[in-house]
């Protein structure tokens, strides 16, 4: 479960989130919806814990324990999964090498053992199966060269792969191909659980056809301003954000 | 300049027949006393029982050094050093060395258990007093039969392969036609200081048309303590051969000399090949640099032959001060030269490497690989030569220089120097500087890597193009030894 309580945030001196409220129990998916420029990934950032946003307010409580003094690689352990809107290429290193290093070290946090080899290897064969990512793709460097809708994929590879109690998917859908939205969806699906919450920020209802939303929430500057069930991301797709926008201003 | 001035003074003032009775009864001692003249040159070549030409040819060399000036060309910082305050022969370790390893420097131990160093080889290290001849015990004991294998099946197969010291007695036809052929006993300041006294090092020789059939190590070297700090190494790849050689040690080695100004010669005859692959990992002194290394080394290769071959791979993380460029004179038709480098600088360390390639021959080609990862307050410097002959028809080198930043308070410099006389030789050079982002960080992190991790994730993919041209032991030794030198560059 994640529990955002009146969080404030800026970056180089400017305000970006204002107070934002927002509960994900456990077994929900839930959406964000919003504008460009209102917050959407700088939430997702604070709540992963990049150490350039400055948290002036509020908490955050994943499984109900505050994680704001924790590093990220400290939320990761606990369980904590964001994909990003724009992966990160890591030349030189490939995709498999990366794989491992973070599976082990989020281990190695929980005083769990390495995955050996051959049982690294199962895992991950099985995960790319399921995702469609080929054997060559993974003994490439991480990302590099890999086109808008593969990073996407290997994000979503990654969650699988590393089954965390919570995932934030940030604009997921964007440059995925009809298929590989239908495959992504699946993905997550096949992820959720009683004991798994989701935080999915996409633009578009198309996503939401695949991964049916419990509640949808509209962001604007920063904040949440309305919150409602799947009918809500209709809604905003025939409508726009102009109503909410104008209400939080 | 008084110091040495005061030396050639002192040189001409000893009276032969007095000098002649103290040299008798020195021999007997241990070590020379401080200091730089002909008389320590005569001791050094006396204790080592070498043959007349040899003694001149140190001698020869030492009068050259005379007249010559330390070079200050080289993008680095030191205290002037004093060369009459400096053994040259056996340093007296009973007054130096720390008494247990409770004396030594806590952030270096720290680096043995990160390396898994034996609890034994750490006093070796570090340098505590008397262990070096409790653990040389051991490992006769422990490696007598290993050792024999080895030589036997060297003998075999034809190689020679012994202390430099040993070479001049058993084969000296070979040491006097190829010693200082490649690295002139006038080349430089420190070459000239190495050739008039140098302690000793590894000699080979592989007979043509023979594939060595092992890397050679220096860990297998009989008798390799104490080669001190000015070693000399050749190494002869007689036509058609193959060998392979591996310099160094990961662990970081402390030593009481704090010049350290090796030479060393390969000579490639036609066909031969000689891959060359060093580690070096001296202790780089504490936070503030102090105590750390200087490490001035001369390497060359000579491709003599054609079609000859010389490849250097280097992973440089330690000392102080590295001062190294290690080159090849591509003077056979159609030979090759490489240059794999991975030099890291933390701390204080300042780094100035890189190679040179002298085509001479026709369509001699070359490949530079350089990697330089600079962190904390660092300086590193890629310096770099490619020239081409006018007879160089069909020349071609490609070099790619990439620097990688860690924080903003280190420094990454590229000085290539291009030349080239022949019209047709095709020289191409890419370089690169960037910096390990916070974006690739926090990426990393979010996986579950720790900031250390993820920058020497991220480093070992930098450098995952020389570290492939490592024998395989030794590409995973250094990749650790990455990961332990870059630590507390973040954060
Ligand atoms: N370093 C920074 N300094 C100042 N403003 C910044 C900085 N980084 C981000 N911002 C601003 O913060 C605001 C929120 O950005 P954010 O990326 O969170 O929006 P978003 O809702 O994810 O938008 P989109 O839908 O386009 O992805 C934007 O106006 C952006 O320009
Ligand atoms: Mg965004």
């Amino acid at each position: 479960m994640l529990e955002i309580i009146n969080l404030h945030a800026e970056i180089d001196g400017k305000k970006i989130l204002n107070g934002l409220t927002l509960t994900v129990k456990d077994g929900e998916v839930a959406a964000i919806m919003g504008p460009n420029g209102s917050g959407k990934s700088t939430l997702s950032y604070v709540v992963a814990g990049r150490s350039d946003y400055k948290v002036t307010g509020g908490d955050v409580l994943l499984n109900g324990q505050s994680i704001l003094e924790l590093g990220a690689h400290e939320r990761a352990a606990k369980g904590l999964f964001l994909a990003f809107q724009y992966p990160l290429e890591i030349p030189g290193v490939t995709t498999m090498t990366f794989l491992k290093a973070s599976i082990n070290a989020q281990r190695k946090q929980r005083g769990e053992p390495e995955l050996s080899t051959p049982d690294f290897m199962k895992k991950v064969r099985a995960a790319a199966a399921k995702m469609g990512v080929k054997d060559e793709m993974l003994r490439r460097p991480l990302n590099v060269g890999f086109s808008g809708g593969e990073k996407k994929r290997l994000e979503i590879l990654q969650m699988v792969l590393l089954e965390p109690s919570f995932a934030i998917l940030d604009e997921t859908d964007s440059g995925l191909d009809i298929d590989a939205l239908r495959i992504v969806g699946d993905g997550v699906n096949s992820l959720r659980a009683k004991d798994r919450g989701f935080l999915v920020i996409t633009h578009y209802q198309r996503l939401l056809d695949h991964i049916v939303p419990d509640t949808v929430h509209v962001q604007s500057q920063g904040r949440i301003v309305k919150s409602g069930g799947p009918e809500l991301a209709h809604e905003l797709e025939k409508n726009g954000y102009r109503d909410y926008v104008a209400a939080a201003a | 300049m008084a110091a040495v001035q005061e030396t050639v003074d002192k040189v001409k003032s000893i009276d032969v027949d007095a000098y002649k009775y103290g040299f008798v009864t020195d021999i007997e001692s241990d070590k020379a006393e401080k200091g730089l003249n002909e008389d320590t040159v005569r001791f050094i070549s006396a204790k080592k029982g070498e043959p007349e030409w040899l003694t001149e040819w140190r001698l020869d060399a030492y009068r050259r050094w005379l007249t010559m000036r330390e070079p200050t060309w080289a993008r680095v910082d030191y205290p002037k050093i004093d060369y009459q305050d400096l053994y040259y022969y056996s340093a007296p370790k009973s007054m130096s060395g720390p008494m247990s390893l409770d004396e030594v420097d806590p952030e270096l131990l720290r680096t043995y258990e990160k390396l898994g160093i034996p609890l034994r080889e750490r006093e070796i290290l570090a340098g505590v007093q008397g262990a070096s001849t409790r653990v040389a015990v051991d490992a006769v004991f422990d490696s007598v039969s290993v050792a024999t294998t080895f030589k036997a099946e060297l003998a075999k197969a034809g190689v020679i392969f012994c202390p430099i010291s040993e070479a001049v007695q058993s084969h000296p036809e070979l040491v006097r036609k190829y010693m200082g052929t490649v690295v002139p006993v006038t080349d430089n300041y420190f070459a000239t200081l190495n050739s008039a006294v140098y302690s000793d090092g590894s000699f080979v020789y592989i007979p043509p048309g023979v594939r060595c059939p092992m890397e050679l190590s220096t860990y297998f070297r009989i008798n390799e303590q104490n080669t001190g700090q000015f070693e000399r190494t050749l190494i002869i790849a007689d036509k058609g051969s193959y060998v392979s050689y591996l310099e160094g040690c990961t662990a970081p080695k402390r030593d009481e000399n704090q010049l350290h100004a090796a030479v060393v010669e390969l000579i490639a005859l036609d066909d031969a090949e000689i891959k060359y692959s060093t580690v070096q990992n001296w202790y780089p002194g504490d936070s503030e640099g102090k105590g750390g290394i200087y490490n001035f080394v001369t390497k060359r290769g000579d491709c003599r032959g054609a079609r000859s071959k010389i490849s250097w791979t280097q992973v440089e993380t330690g000392s102080a001060i590295t001062w190294k460029y290690p080159s090849c004179i591509l003077r056979g038709d159609e030979s090759r030269g490489e240059f794999y480098s991975i030099a890291i600088s933390n701390g204080r360390q300042q780094v100035d490497s890189g190679t040179k390639m002298l085509h001479l021959g026709r369509n001699t080609s070359s490949r530079i690989i350089s990697k330089g990862i600079s962190a904390g307050r660092s300086n590193n410097t890629y310096r770099g030569q490619v020239f081409a002959h006018r007879k160089a028809t069909g020349a071609r080198n490609f070099t790619n220089c990439d620097s990688l930043l860690i924080g903003n308070k280190c420094g990454a410099h590229t000085i290539p120097y291009i030349e080239s006389r022949n019209a047709n030789a095709i020289f191409e050079h890419e370089a690169t500087t960037s910096k390990i982002s916070d974006d690739q960080l926090f990426y990393c992190m979010q996986r579950g890597l720790s900031a250390e991790e993820a920058t020497a994730l991220i480093v070992n993919g930098f450098v995952r193009d020389v570290l492939q041209q490592l024998p395989m032991e030794f590409a995973v030794e250094a990749q650790k030894l990455i990961s332990v030198s870059l630590e507390g560059s973040v954060g």
